[in-house]
């Protein structure tokens, strides 16, 4: 019974980060309706700017509290510009186009912040500095180090603070009623360009802190580490339903404790990177919509 | 110039005749030039397979090197782990052993196929952006199930293939696809594939079976895959999991896009220019896959149908337009 809630709570931690990085996924396909395959990518640029602001600021301020808030907000900011960025420069000329030129473009732009990282960054692993001391605290019968903690009341706050802005702003409200007809929103006044750059915004902020995060527990970080956590949320969007904000949130805790049990178990640990595509093959077969998504009838 | 358009017999039997002519003269041929040669014919049978799949049934397929390393692996078990265990195999010379390499590769190919089977019948009911998702995932399945096999060589990968590419094979395999491929969506049948791409729900109900289009393009263009990972596997004689990874198939990908989606002839082109070009551009390491990205971008955003891309692209945007107004 210790194991089990020891993995589950492993699970809660590493879902907490796909999670956030798959609200970004959610909240674009919601509004934009593709994938935006370089979400990914910008959780690892988030993590750079993090790593290159503490090399400024930690002489300053010294590792601690106000260090971490500071690095978090900086990161957040910086990917908030690089997601509208993106958005500008290369999505919006696109706009109009088939659904499935936006998705090989967001592909493109994926590998160019890999592999202009790479070339640019260099492909060595950097080591992120301490920025909190670690120490281990017990939960009952659970083991938990005080920066999973850190993670985990991170993400409810992100996630609480973005569902107040989703609901109770103005902002918010044009952002669900553009999701909810692209058309019909514009006609209400929407200003639809503004609502997408701000959920642009928004989105990569969250994969920002998702980056931020990563990198305080497992301290090291490379160019290519976005791929796979990438792709992962991407499953998690769709396992919670995507387009779905709450479903993104719960996918990603799923899918967090679905890996971390799978990882425990010695039969299947070799293909803990293949489960997750596993468990999405299975979705779309039994629940296209995902879990907490609606079936769709396609209109002619 | 009609008889040498991709689907005609004379173009087949003609490229049929080079590739035994390349073989006859490859002995006096620069060795590292026959080699980028070899691997350039391998890269068109990829990208006309995977052109079928995503030019002209219009699906989008991000796993291609999956099922190349099936073909690879498969055929390579044939070649090279079998042997150990049947000494009748390990003697086979010359003639026959040629003969066992092809066997081999059509088994490959075969079990690339059937990969792609199983693939397709639960995927090929999802919408674009939900199988490229798919396919990718499928891709890295199958590197995490050979990586974790200690018999495939796991991580390490498979070393001591022997070297039984030939130019013959490597031309006749490349001529062959762009014949199969060529001929196949200009038969009545394989109409059913471009209908399929230029609007699913008109094509239901005119009577074409769209699942059916879109899993037999998935498994022919898998079955080419297949045989085209077992001749890279033995020319290079050195396969491991991470050379069929998520970037392998970008990169057939990106051959798709420049040549035009739709367009045999222009992926072929694609192939053959991109291999040569970027063995030139060799020094410039990791900046090469930045150059492949701003590719992509510039392609999509300027010129998304390609340098000889069909109408296909064109009459889908007409028809966004539709949706949007």
């Amino acid at each position: 019974m210790d194991t089990f809630l020891q993995q589950l709570f492993n699970g809660l931690f590493l879902g907490a980060i796909y999670a956030l990085i798959a609200l970004g996924y959610t909240m674009v396909y919601g509004i934009l309706r593709f994938i935006n395959f370089a979400h990914g990518e910008v959780y690892m640029v988030g993590a750079y700017v993090a790593y290159f602001a503490a090399s400024m600021l930690l002489p300053l301020f010294g590792a601690g509290w106000l260090a971490f808030l500071l690095l978090l907000i900086i990161a957040m900011l910086a990917c908030a510009l690089l997601g509208v960025g993106i958005e500008w420069t290369v999505y919006r000329p696109l706009r109009h186009r088939p659904r499935l030129t936006v998705l090989i473009t967001a592909i493109g732009v994926s590998l160019f912040l890999q592999y202009g990282g790479q070339s640019w960054l260099g492909a060595a692993p950097r080591a992120f500095p301490t920025l909190l001391p670690k120490s281990t605290v017990s939960l009952g019968p659970v083991q938990a180090t005080n920066l999973q903690i850190v993670v985990l009341v991170t993400t409810l706050v992100l996630m609480l603070a973005l569902r107040f802005f989703v609901m109770k702003t103005k902002l918010g409200k044009a952002m669900r009623a553009v999701s909810h007809n692209v058309q019909a929103a514009s006609l209400m006044g929407i200003n639809n360009d503004r609502v997408i750059s701000v959920t642009f915004a928004v989105g990569s902020a969250l994969a920002a802190a998702a980056g931020v995060l990563y990198a305080i527990n497992y301290p090291t970080i490379n160019p290519l580490m976005g791929l796979m956590p990438g792709l992962k949320a991407f499953v998690a969007a769709v396992l919670g339903g995507i387009g779905n904000i709450p479903g993104a949130a719960v996918g990603g805790l799923v899918l967090g404790i679905v890996e971390t049990f799978a990882g425990g178990s010695p039969l299947l640990s070799p293909y803990r990177d293949a489960i997750a595509f596993g468990l999405l093959v299975l979705l779309l077969l039994f629940k296209p919509g995902g879990l907490l998504g609606k079936a769709t009838v396609e209109k002619v | 110039m009609r008889w040498i358009s991709e689907h005609s017999r004379t173009t087949l039997l003609i490229g049929l005749a080079l590739a035994g002519l390349l073989q006859l003269i490859s002995g006096n041929l620069d060795v590292y030039y026959l080699n980028i040669g070899l691997m350039a014919a391998i890269h068109v049978a990829l990208a006309v397979s995977l052109n079928l799949v995503n030019g002209y049934t219009g699906q989008f397929s991000l796993g291609h090197a999956g099922f190349m390393a099936v073909g690879a692996y498969t055929a390579a078990s044939l070649t090279t782990i079998l042997p150990e265990a049947l000494p009748a195999i390990a003697g086979l010379k010359g003639f026959s052993l040629q003969l066992w390499f092809v066997f081999s590769t059509l088994v490959g190919g075969g079990a690339a196929a059937l990969c792609g089977f199983l693939v397709g019948m639960p995927s090929l009911r999802l919408r674009g952006d939900y199988l490229a998702i798919v396919t990718l995932g499928f891709g890295e399945i199958i590197r995490v199930f050979i990586q974790s096999s200690d018999t495939l060589g796991g991580a390490r990968g498979l070393s001591g293939l022997p070297p039984l590419t030939s130019p013959f094979t490597c031309v006749s395999l490349a001529v062959i696809s762009i014949y199969i491929c060529g001929n196949l969506v200009k038969s009545t049948y394989g109409l059913g594939y471009l209908a399929t791409r230029d609007d699913e729900i008109a094509a239901e109900s005119v009577g074409v079976n769209t699942t059916r289009c879109k899993v037999n393009a998935f498994v022919v263009g898998a079955f080419i895959a297949g045989m085209a990972g077992s001749l890279y596997g033995h020319l290079l004689q050195y396969i491991n999991p991470s050379q069929f990874g998520f970037l392998k198939s970008i990169e057939i990908v990106v051959l798709v896009i420049l040549g035009g989606m739709g367009s045999t002839l222009g992926v072929s082109i694609a192939a053959v220019v991109m291999t040569f070009g970027l063995e030139q551009m060799r020094n410039l390491n990791e900046w090469r896959m930045v150059i492949y990205a701003l590719l992509i971008i510039v392609f999509m955003i300027v010129r998304p149908q390609g340098v000889m891309g069909t109408l296909g692209v064109e009459r889908s945007r007409t028809k966004s337009k539709r949706k949007a107004a």
